[in-house]
């Protein structure tokens, strides 16, 4: 297209668009490294006298964020690799077999995607208080493993890779699991990098299953033992706003690594309706 | 070569079965099995412990006479009627003009990218700070505008649509990145070819852009119409317990927590779930009936 008469209207409403996003948080920021006093100034003062790191030794010592940290990255290591192994075989299937009854059972599949989540929470409850499991990390990982979304996904990408590939490797010989493992599932790792980032995004920001089912604050997730800090330490503002920090923003810094993906994985979840 | 072929169709479905196998256990006992349940628990009173005795339709005529259950559909409603619209709308001029920036354009949907990755936790957290009533930096603003202080989070005529604020703030980053592909996927000579033509920015946006985006529109307003159906996680994080508030403010996500899992009372709050997914059903039913009128799929 040809030069643009309207970018400075363009940059400037985007300019309105960022600031209303980050405010909040360049705010929280701010007010985590303020003293209390300067903290609950009325007006408020923008930059504080000093920056008062120790607000963050403060609500680390008084919150266990290692242990949450710990058990986030359990729950969502495990889950993701759960997902991914059980999605990719059955996405398989359903792109490359022939079997009674595919297309039904797929369709069926979909039709998951739009049952709301809450409707599985009492019995899920159940489930997994019956076997003995609740209030242990397993229990925040065993019905996220059978998410469908990546079902749905992976069969999108196995479909795109021509079936030459996997004839021309059965005509040497080798068997199904072989051609799953070893042609094609490389093939389509870009894809299978997305969906693990959605997969983690996801669990990640899970916040009602782990507050029902684990009722310790040293079993939860970060997500959902946040809820905690909200409700325990809400009259220190200045280090509330530390916890909050403390618990945003690593991974804000793993977004601009992998912001590709991620940003990827979203947009692929549009494409095809 | 006929016996040669039946028998590959026979083994390709046992390989089929033993490549489902994991997926079908996991949906059988998860959702299967977990569906089936959860219509039978609506139908008992099923409490803390798990003995669970058959009442009939009890849970639902309670609930046709519950005055909180009548609230909590009438917000959800309502934080439908705003939310909605306004993601749909906002997301879509943020991807427009990003689409239209050459560079920087990466920079600044990184930016707006940023609440996708934020935990609903944290939002609250400092959303909350944001709308406190006495030190909050809203009512300061306000202030210097002679705006009389809000109690954003406990004046129950206000706070569900506070709530709306940030959930519309939150739902926004992913529905732009997703338009802004939308976008991107329309080739740039339907545009080039009406601006040679002589059509003007707004007529080729209004003409060209919006029908050849329309699918993925469609896509986001159903996402977006399931997500804020079941709005809970900022109820639950920004407004206080057991207050008047919250109250007003409750939808049916919430309600169905409150019932079950602070109640106890699980059988009248599977039922209410149970509503939840019938309105969610027919409003996604009616939603792909009337696409025909508007989605233009090439």
């Amino acid at each position: 297209m040809k030069k643009d008469k309207h970018t400075p209207v363009i940059v400037f409403l985007l300019l309105i668009a960022s600031a209303m996003t980050l405010l909040p948080y360049v705010w929280m920021v701010l007010t985590s490294l303020k003293t209390y006093e300067e903290a609950i100034r009325i007006p408020p003062k923008i930059l504080p006298e000093k920056f008062q790191w120790v607000n963050f030794r403060i609500i680390w010592n008084k919150f266990p964020f290692a242990t949450l940290y710990l058990n986030t990255f359990f729950v969502v290591a495990a889950t993701v690799a759960g997902n991914i192994v059980v999605a990719a075989m059955a996405a398989y299937a359903f792109a490359r077999l022939k079997f009674f009854g595919r297309d039904l059972l797929f369709i069926a599949i979909l039709g998951l995607l739009m049952i709301p989540g809450q409707i599985f929470l009492v019995p899920h409850y159940q489930i997994i208080n019956s076997w003995g499991l609740s209030n242990t990390r397993i229990a925040l990982v065993l019905p996220g493993i059978f998410r469908v979304f990546g079902v749905f996904f992976l069969r999108q990408a196995f479909l795109t890779i021509p079936k030459e590939m996997d004839e021309a490797a059965f005509v040497d010989g080798a068997n199904h699991l072989q051609i799953f493992g070893k042609v094609l599932v490389p093939l389509i790792s870009s894809s299978i990098v997305s969906l693990g980032i959605l997969i983690a995004l996801w669990t990640w920001t899970e916040l009602m299953w782990p507050l029902i089912i684990n009722r310790s604050l040293d079993k939860l997730t970060l997500s959902a033992g946040l809820a905690f800090l909200i409700g325990e330490h809400t009259t220190y503002y200045e280090q509330v706003m530390a916890g909050g920090v403390i618990s945003s923003f690593p991974v804000i810094i793993l977004f601009f690594f992998f912001q590709r993906y991620i940003i990827e994985g979203i947009a692929a979840t549009g494409v095809k309706g | 070569m006929a016996h040669r072929n039946f028998m590959r169709k026979r083994t390709e479905g046992m390989v089929a079965l033993a490549f489902l196998l994991p997926l079908l256990v996991g949906l059988g006992i998860f959702y299967f099995y977990a569906f089936i349940k959860n219509i039978y628990y609506s139908f008992t009173d099923l409490g803390s412990f798990g003995k669970a005795t058959f009442t009939g339709l009890e849970n639902y005529r309670r609930l046709f006479s519950d005055p909180k259950f009548y609230r909590s559909l009438g917000n959800t409603l309502r934080y439908v009627v705003i939310a909605v619209p306004a993601v749909v709308v906002l997301s879509t001029l943020n991807a427009y003009l990003l689409s239209r920036l050459r560079s920087l354009s990466g920079l600044f949907r990184t930016l707006l990218f940023l609440p996708a990755v934020t935990m609903p936790a944290a939002i609250g957290i400092l959303w909350r700070w944001l709308f406190n009533y006495k030190f909050g930096l809203i009512n300061a603003l306000l202030g210097k505008f002679g705006i009389e202080p809000i109690a954003w989070l406990s004046d129950p005529e206000v706070a569900l649509y506070s709530v709306s604020i940030v959930l519309v703030w939150a739902l926004l980053a992913t529905q732009t990145v997703i338009i802004l592909t939308g976008l991107q996927n329309i080739p740039a000579m339907y545009e080039e070819a009406a601006l040679i033509d002589g059509a003007n920015r707004r007529q080729i946006f209004l003409k060209i852009t919006l029908p050849l985006l329309s699918p993925t529109l469609f896509f986001v307003i159903t996402i977006t119409t399931i997500n804020v159906f079941q709005v809970f996680d900022f109820i639950f994080l920004m407004l206080r317990p057991a207050t008047l508030a919250i109250q007003y403010a409750s939808s049916l996500v919430y309600y169905f927590y409150d019932r079950a899992f602070i109640a106890y009372e699980k059988g009248y709050g599977v039922a209410v779930s149970m509503i939840l997914f019938l309105i969610i059903l027919l409003v996604t039913v009616i939603q792909f009936i009337f696409q025909k009128k508007w989605v233009h799929y090439s």
